[in-house]
């Protein structure tokens, strides 16, 4: 093994360990070096900063995964809610989650909505806040809402933290995250490019590592990785493999398990865009450090949040930001990859599918849930989907490029037929009720 | 909310009442209003599909639109039995399985023929307006309706009230939104201006018929309940929660409906079900969560025949709570639209939920609370495990907890749900039993229900 390629497996081993790291010992430990509060957000985005600029550890919720074992979350929800709830409930009642100051719930679904009012229940003595996001992107409307909205957040966090949070202190914060989203654009922009150097499990870990670590740290570490991947690329290690560039989408609140995301590249892609992380790249420009703090997280909230179904699309366009994000990543296929029982990725899912059939971007679906065991179903449909599509890729010509982007669209239309059937092409989740 | 089932005819039979019935009226203006519909295009009106929750009806009254509420065509078609091919439909050409049957149910319905409950086809909307008031589903639900009809769409988005409060930001967001975009939104689909004192007027007769809905939910406080508040309940919400809040119309049903359940109260009568006048009134039930339609006299019956008579439902709600005192307020209009959207029951904090079910056990003199938990609805059902633990815990009262389905008939097992109702009965029974012991009582066999004030709990808190 290269010089580089054991410090990116020493990069990736330390985030794996704060994958695994369900009790929050990371948080314990920054808790005890600081003597500050930490304070815990369900996906998909909040304004990380205004925690930051408050002193304390912004710390990402992403539930259980596959690594609890729920025994009294599932007292709480009915069969046909989604996991994540279950298992943040569990992890919450088991103490897990103790070393956390408070928790907000950003509007995202009624799941998380609701949740917002249990944990007000469960845990009386903890902070709870749910964050509404307007869905009118005028600034005068919309906009004057969401800062006022900030504005409580920012009150109730001095009011915890003891400490007043000024102008300064929030525009250092916006500069921090700045930085970290520009790493994370590095960080994407070489998976976009050469994806068998930043393989999707390792930009996985590096990305879900900012959960737990503050963010210098993170944005460190995110540059570090890039680096070193790079080297050991250009050392010999990791080379480019013939594999299908795919879109994952449908993943940005409760998270797929490690190993489905190994599973996706095992079988043929290369995952060079996904949601999965979506809360960390939000934003997709820097937030101004001109101004009011407030004003400037809120207009970038309006003007630049990257459409996700938790969002109102106001024009007409339902599915395009996908499909121009497929282009942009030249990507050759989408795989929807959505929980069970979510709501707004499954409901979102049609209108995106028939954006990508327009395009003649082909696309397959399955369902999961986060603690997920069985992977075999899912490696066949990634990998018979991947072989399709390299496939048409190989006949070259250009009334072969016609031909498969034709041949796309009918695949599209197969799996949708399929479906009608009730076939299962390829796979299912566990649930065993899903569809192509 | 009226069809044209045996189960409206018996609900029309109310004390005694002749041809001109609350249930008749009712009947005439739903059928006016679907004339009304399917004459929109030529007589030049205009069209708005739009949500029951946070509804405008007033407003689109002010602006002499017609609404069309795709919930509503989503019942109806499972009442009359044409849910399941809607939703096969949906789900054939894509719609997961596991989201809300509501959606599914309307596009299917869409594919074949938009055909309402009158048997005509309903008009394609001229506007989409989105009230997104207390269900994320809404949102995707008129994305996905954006998809078929070439027609803007325009947003209301209500804030979730997550501290139990209605904020003045909350407030004058709502405010904004209608000024800066509802508004102009209908100036530009009628060419009319906004008339204030148009709105007004129409806020005054709401807040009208709203003082008579309330007195006849509240009417359920009697013993015996005159009516039954969440199966006869959901066609008294009907006119309210539709079409005619702020018509004359309205007005006239609900004084209408109000002195024929005084009636009712007078002549120490219960309630009304589809087999008929109910038997005595056995077990008083406040239930959270939605019907089931595809069986729906069937569910009612599972009740009725055991005695049980749903005193309180927070379904009755979802188009605004009345009874905590809100009333559209014609001096402050675009601020009451605003709190009545706020204010709607699944906007509320689960904690505000729960203090309301409380109130209600309270109130109503209630022996449990049963909960209907429908898979399609997450807005309702996540989090009603603990609605019933703390339900429990803090009014000592039995909980019982059934699941179905609003309107795909492969989520209600007729059975499974009697049983668990029998037995949420009988775990009632048992209660009973305990709390006479605990009072010195001689044990043996429960007396006959409501036969004997002292053994009958809450009869403290009779009227
Ligand atoms: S997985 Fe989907 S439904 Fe479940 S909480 Fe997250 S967004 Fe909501
Ligand atoms: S999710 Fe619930 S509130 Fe929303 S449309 Fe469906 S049934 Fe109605």
């Amino acid at each position: 093994m290269s010089t580089s390629e054991s410090e990116v497996k020493v990069i990736v081993e330390r985030c794996e360990a704060l994958y695994h790291d369900v009790d929050l010992q990371a948080v314990v430990d920054w808790k005890a070096r600081t003597g500050r509060a930490a304070i815990g957000f369900l996906p998909i985005y909040v304004p990380r900063e205004i925690i930051d600029a408050a002193g304390m550890l912004p710390v990402g919720m992403r539930g259980g995964g596959d690594q609890i074992e729920i025994i009294r979350g599932d007292a709480y929800f009915q069969s046909y809610i989604c996991q994540i709830p279950r298992s943040t409930i569990e992890l919450g009642l088991t103490g897990r989650l103790d070393a956390l100051d408070g928790v907000l719930f950003p509007s995202i679904c009624d799941v998380i909505r609701n949740l917002s009012g249990m944990w007000q229940l469960l845990f009386p003595e903890k902070y709870a806040r749910y964050l509404d996001v307007p869905q009118n992107f005028d600034s005068a409307v919309g906009g004057v809402f969401y800062r006022r909205e900030l504005e409580g957040l920012r009150d109730d966090l001095e009011k915890l933290g003891g400490r007043p949070i000024d102008a300064d202190a929030l525009r250092a914060s916006i500069v921090r995250y700045n930085a970290n989203r520009q790493a994370l654009e590095r960080l994407m922009t070489l998976r976009r490019e050469a994806p068998w150097t930043a393989p999707a499990d390792e930009s996985y870990l590096v990305i879900r590592a900012g959960d737990l670590l503050p963010v210098d740290e993170h944005t460190q570490l995110i540059d570090d990785y890039v680096a070193a991947a790079q080297r050991a690329h250009a050392e010999g290690a990791r080379p480019m493999r013939d594999r299908t560039p795919v879109v994952i989408s449908g993943a940005f609140c409760e998270q797929p398990p490690l190993p489905l995301i190994r599973t996706l590249e095992r079988a043929g892609c290369y995952v060079v865009w996904d949601d999965m992380t979506l809360g960390a790249r939000w934003l997709t420009a820097d937030v101004s450090t001109e101004g009011d703090p407030l004003l400037a997280l809120s207009e970038a909230f309006l003007h630049h949040s990257t459409p996700t179904a938790s969002v109102y699309e106001p024009g007409a366009h339902k599915g395009q930001p996908l499909c121009d994000q497929v282009r942009r990543c030249g990507a050759e296929g989408v795989i929807f990859a959505a929980p069970s029982f979510c709501d707004p990725a499954l409901l979102d899912q049609p209108m995106l599918q028939r954006a990508l059939d327009r395009a003649g971007i082909p696309w397959t679906a399955f369902k999961y849930a986060e603690n997920l065991g069985q992977f075999q179903v899912i490696r066949e449909q990634a990998g018979t989907f991947a072989d399709s599509i390299r496939l048409w890729s190989e006949q070259g010509t250009e009334q072969a490029s016609e031909q498969r982007s034709e041949r796309r669209h009918e695949q599209g239309k197969a799996l949708e037929s399929s479906r009608g059937n009730g076939e299962r092409p390829g796979a299912t989740s566990e649930q065993g009720s899903d569809h192509a | 909310m009226s069809d044209s089932s045996d189960t409206e005819k018996a609900v029309a039979a109310h004390a005694g009442s002749g041809k001109d019935d609350s249930m008749e009226k009712q009947k005439a203006m739903t059928a006016d209003h679907f004339r009304a519909l399917t004459r929109a295009r030529e007589e030049g009106k205009k069209v708005v599909y739009t949500f029951v929750p946070g509804n405008l009806t007033e407003l689109m009254h002010a602006f002499d639109v017609l609404p069309v509420y795709p919930e509503i065509n989503a019942l109806q078609s499972a009442m009359r039995q044409r849910s399941a091919q809607f939703i096969g439909e949906a789900e054939r050409s894509g719609h997961s399985e596991d989201v809300c049957t509501y959606v599914k149910c309307d596009l299917g319905m869409i594919k074949n023929g938009n055909i309402g409950p009158t048997g005509e086809k309903l008009p394609p909307p001229d506007l989409l307006l989105l009230s997104y008031t207390g269900c994320f589903t809404f949102m995707k639900w008129f994305e996905l309706l954006r998809q078929e009809y070439d027609c803007p769409v325009v947003m209301l988005h209500t804030p979730y009230q997550s501290e139990g409060r209605v904020t003045d930001n909350m407030r004058q967001y709502m405010v904004d939104q209608l000024r800066n975009e509802v508004i102009p939104a209908f100036e530009r689909l009628t060419g009319k201006t906004y008339d204030e004192d148009r709105l007004r007027e129409c806020l005054r007769k709401s807040a009208r018929a709203e003082d008579d809905m309330v007195a006849v939910l509240e009417s359920a406080k009697h013993r015996p309940s005159p009516i039954d508040a969440y199966f006869g309940g959901v066609y008294y919400i009907g006119p309210m929660f539709t079409a005619f809040r702020g018509t004359d119309a309205a007005v006239d049903y609900y004084s209408t409906l109000r002195r024929e359940i005084d009636a009712r109260v007078a002549q120490g009568l219960g309630p009304i079900t589809p087999e008929g006048e109910m038997g005595p009134e056995r077990y008083r039930l406040v239930v959270e969560g939605p019907p089931n339609w595809t069986s729906f006299r069937e569910f009612w019956r599972m009740f009725a025949e055991e005695g049980a008579v749903v005193v309180a439902s927070s379904y009755t709600k979802v188009g605004g709570v009345y009874d905590l005192g809100f009333r559209h307020d014609p001096e402050h209009p675009l601020e009451t639209l605003a709190d009545y959207c706020l204010g709607c029951y699944t906007n509320r904090s689960l904690p505000q939920r729960i203090d309301l079910l409380e109130q209600y056990m309270n109130d109503y003199s209630a022996d449990g609370l049963l909960i209907n938990s429908v898979k399609s609805c997450n807005s309702f059902s996540a989090g009603q495990l603990l609605i019933l633990r703390q339900i429990e815990a803090r009014t000592g009262l039995a909980g019982g907890f059934i699941e179905t389905d609003l309107v795909d008939p492969r989520y209600f097992s007729a059975a499974n749900v009697k049983n668990r109702i029998e037995s949420y009965l009988q775990m009632i029974d048992q209660k009973r039993q305990q709390r006479r012991q605990s009072l010195g009582g001689s044990g043996g066999s429960p007396p006959p229900p409501g036969s004997t004030p002292l053994f009958s709990p809450g009869a403290e808190g009779q009227p």
